[in-house]
């Protein structure tokens, strides 16, 4: 809560003028027949998602030229508010002339991003997100219909939130892709927890199998790891400063390992860490040396001097090694 | 043509209101707690509006009215004064009230909860009212306080508020009422029902946003829920707000005289929107007996065209109307009251809610009810209920278990 928190109800005008124009006037809302795909031979897909007591549902038609794959026409329908029916014309929009392997790789990020006016600018608030998200699962429903790849994939997907009924996949990829780290988040872009809030977390009315809150920690928990996985591989780039203690002895380590302790080894001798202290104007790395390092005279010198601005050229220019 | 019919929401200041207020800003203005002449200078015009209150709901001159700064403030008051007194402070331990209240009750309640206060939350019929023998059979020994709503703001139904003040009387438990949306614009006679608390708000029957009052039967105790300079009799501490005090009292004179005349006004604009909209759309139904309704509401669900979506059009043509439905407000939650009241759960993202006033004209409804057939036609046009042709076989949407 602060000052811009203070007015609510202004939904309408956090919406990007696209959202509003398409709102007005869709250009693909209708419907594509049979009749017109069979005289030239092309392929119709037509998938729902959604429902209409979720409060949102749309239908997406695909005219697809078989010869190529390629989607030559597509249109909507839509039950829903302004946003759902602009992002489904969106969507349909984008669909347009890829094929529908292209197609399938078309997010919710970049229907929203279609819609705003500019890059900057979300198109629309983020309780609304949810419109633009029925429009990836929509488009993902439809390809695997045309693909005929794994029909039944999407009868046996697990189901997390019933009401809106999201995926633990879509929930995993979401969380993912748009680096959430709310349960709130995560209603604003799937709907899921939105209804009966069963899903949230145990104690809700229903007993369920799955529950954001170790669905959102799970996720994060992968993230974490893979950032240090990735920060590790890297050399340890990252912003060494803003790590977390365990981070930065990991790092420290990594960078000792990596640079410093096969020349000490060679030379009979090795190092480790005792204690970092953390101050605004300093990171102090205490050290042992072990084996021929220990009393050697360059410890306290060129050794010294070595590691520490290695640590600082792949950390941090505050470090300071202190050999105890 | 500008229409305004979200008049369950609030009210433009009757012109007449606002004359009646605006001596006590820059003419007036001396704190009538003063002993000075600055300072009792309003006191004829403040004992002229405690007039005005009582006469609107027939109080007794043994009942307390007190002024709050809105009826938020006199439901918190009652629910949370009650579990002092009676909770904290005595051998109670429960609250009965409805699934349908207002915010204002239901998150206090809810509050109170966390407290270790045990609430129930009475269902409603299908008609979205709450029956007078269900109030009685989940009242208990360790009930302190009933809390239900005279008319409710979503559907203008009213509720039994007679019969189950009889009840709450026969079992000794204490019973407030939300007149919020009964006060000035239906018949509210408080000799003739047995309340102990009745909360209201200004702007509800044309009077200024930012004052409400709660009405206390037999000045019973109530523990303050603000504690100062003991205005109001230390009931309800806070220099007055005199110049919003007689616009409160203004206003629902102007509702409350004459009231059977200007129900049947607005009854009968209300009921020619209603009829015109039944006949002229398919697939659309209203909720609740128009007889039992407060004569300005219609709820009106329409197949096919979410709540948010139609609100948008309507906003296009310049009518201001509301829907509790999912896509509107924040919290994703279909409208509780559709709902509540047991419609399908496609349904309940379909309400739109049409509130008229003693203001709305017959040019007025006219015009909305052209615009809105045409908003229907024009969203009907894109829904995917409406849509011909089918999923293809495997591409239907999965089934779906609504938990509400």
């Amino acid at each position: 809560m602060a000052k811009n928190d203070l007015m609510s109800g202004s939904l309408w005008d956090q919406y990007s003028n696209k959202v509003t124009t398409l709102m007005n006037a869709p250009t693909n809302q209708g419907e594509i027949t049979q009749e017109e795909c069979d005289t030239v031979g092309h392929k119709l897909i037509v998938a729902d998602f959604g429902a209409e007591s979720c409060g949102d549902a749309v239908r997406l038609y695909w005219e697809v030229d078989p010869q190529n794959d390629t989607i030559v026409n597509s249109k909507f329908k839509s039950f829903g508010c302004g946003t759902a029916i602009a992002s489904s014309d969106m969507m349909a929009e984008l669909c347009i002339g890829k094929t529908v392997q292209e197609a399938v790789k078309i997010t919710n990020i970049d229907v929203e991003m279609a819609l705003r006016d500019d890059p900057e600018t979300p198109a629309v608030p983020p309780q609304k997100m949810h419109c633009s998200v029925m429009a990836y699962d929509v488009i993902k429903k439809a390809a695997g219909l045309y693909l005929g790849v794994d029909e039944g994939s999407f009868e046996t997907e697990i189901i997390v939130c019933e009401c809106a009924r999201v995926s633990l996949g879509t929930l995993k990829e979401v969380i993912r892709l748009n680096d959430l780290t709310t349960i709130e988040q995560i209603t604003d872009y799937t709907k899921a927890g939105g209804f009966c809030k069963s899903c949230i977390k145990p104690g809700g009315h229903e007993a369920r199998e799955y529950y954001l809150v170790d669905i959102l920690n799970g996720v994060r928990h992968e993230m974490e790891l893979e950032k240090l996985h990735n920060a590790a591989d890297a050399g340890i780039t990252g912003d060494f400063e803003t790590m977390t203690m365990v981070q930065k002895i990991k790092a420290i380590d990594a960078v000792i390992d990596e640079s410093i302790r096969q020349f000490l080894i060679m030379d009979g001798g090795n190092v480790e860490i005792i204690d970092v202290k953390d101050s605004p104007e300093y990171i102090d790395i205490y050290i042992r040396y072990l084996g021929a390092c220990n009393g050697c005279a360059s410890s306290s010198t060129g050794t010294l001097y070595a590691i520490e601005s290695t640590l600082k050229e792949k950390l941090s220019n505050k470090i300071r090694v202190l050999p105890i | 043509m500008n229409v305004y019919l979200d008049n369950n929401a609030t009210t433009m200041v009757d012109p007449a209101v606002v004359e009646a207020m605006m001596p006590f800003f820059s003419e007036i203005y001396g704190n009538p707690n003063s002993l000075h002449r600055y300072g009792t200078a309003s006191h004829p015009a403040i004992t002229k509006a405690i007039n005005q209150m009582y006469k609107g709901i027939n109080a007794s001159d043994k009942d307390d009215i007190v002024f709050t700064s809105c009826a938020t403030e006199a439901n918190n008051w009652v629910l949370k004064s009650v579990w002092i007194d009676k909770i904290m402070h005595g051998e109670k331990n429960h609250i009965v009230t409805t699934e349908i209240e207002h915010p204002s009750v239901l998150s206090a309640c809810k509050f109170l909860e966390d407290q270790g206060v045990k609430v129930t939350y009475l269902p409603v019929n299908d008609q979205g009212v709450v029956e007078a023998h269900t109030v009685r059979s989940f009242i208990t020994e360790k009930t302190a306080l009933v809390s239900i709503m005279w008319a409710n703001n979503e559907t203008g139904m009213i509720f039994p508020i007679k019969e189950i003040g009889e009840i709450c009387k026969e079992k000794g438990v204490l019973f407030h009422t939300d007149g919020v949306q009964a006060v000035g614009k239906i018949p509210v006679d408080m000799q003739d029902v047995h309340v102990d608390f009745m909360s209201m708000s200004a702007h509800k029957f044309h009077g200024p946003k930012g004052i409400g009052a709660l009405y206390i039967r037999d000045s019973q105790k109530l523990t303050p829920l603000l504690h100062g300079g003991e205005q109001m009799g230390g009931r309800r501490s806070g220099t007055l707000n005199v110049p919003y005090m007689i616009g409160m009292g203004k206003a629902l004179e102007l509702a409350t005289e004459n009231i059977q005349e200007k129900m049947a006004s607005i009854a009968a604009k209300r009921d020619r929107l209603e009829d015109a909209l039944l006949s002229g759309l398919t697939d659309v139904f209203t909720v609740g007996d128009r007889a039992n309704r407060t004569p300005n509401t219609i709820l009106i669900s329409i197949r096919g065209v979410e709540g948010e979506g139609m609100l948008w059009d309507l906003n296009n043509a310049l009518i201001g109307a509301s829907t509790g439905s999912a896509c509107a407000s924040a919290d994703l939650e279909a409208n509780s009251v559709m709902l509540a009241i047991g419609a399908d759960n496609e349904l309940a993202h379909t309400g739109i809610r049409l509130s008229l006033s003693r203001f709305t004209t017959d040019a007025e409804i006219d015009y909305v009810i052209e615009r809105f057939e045409s908003a229907v036609k024009r969203l009907r046009a894109i829904s995917s209920s409406y849509a011909i042709v089918q999923p293809t076989a495997g591409g239907e949407a999965g089934e779906h278990h609504p938990h509400h």
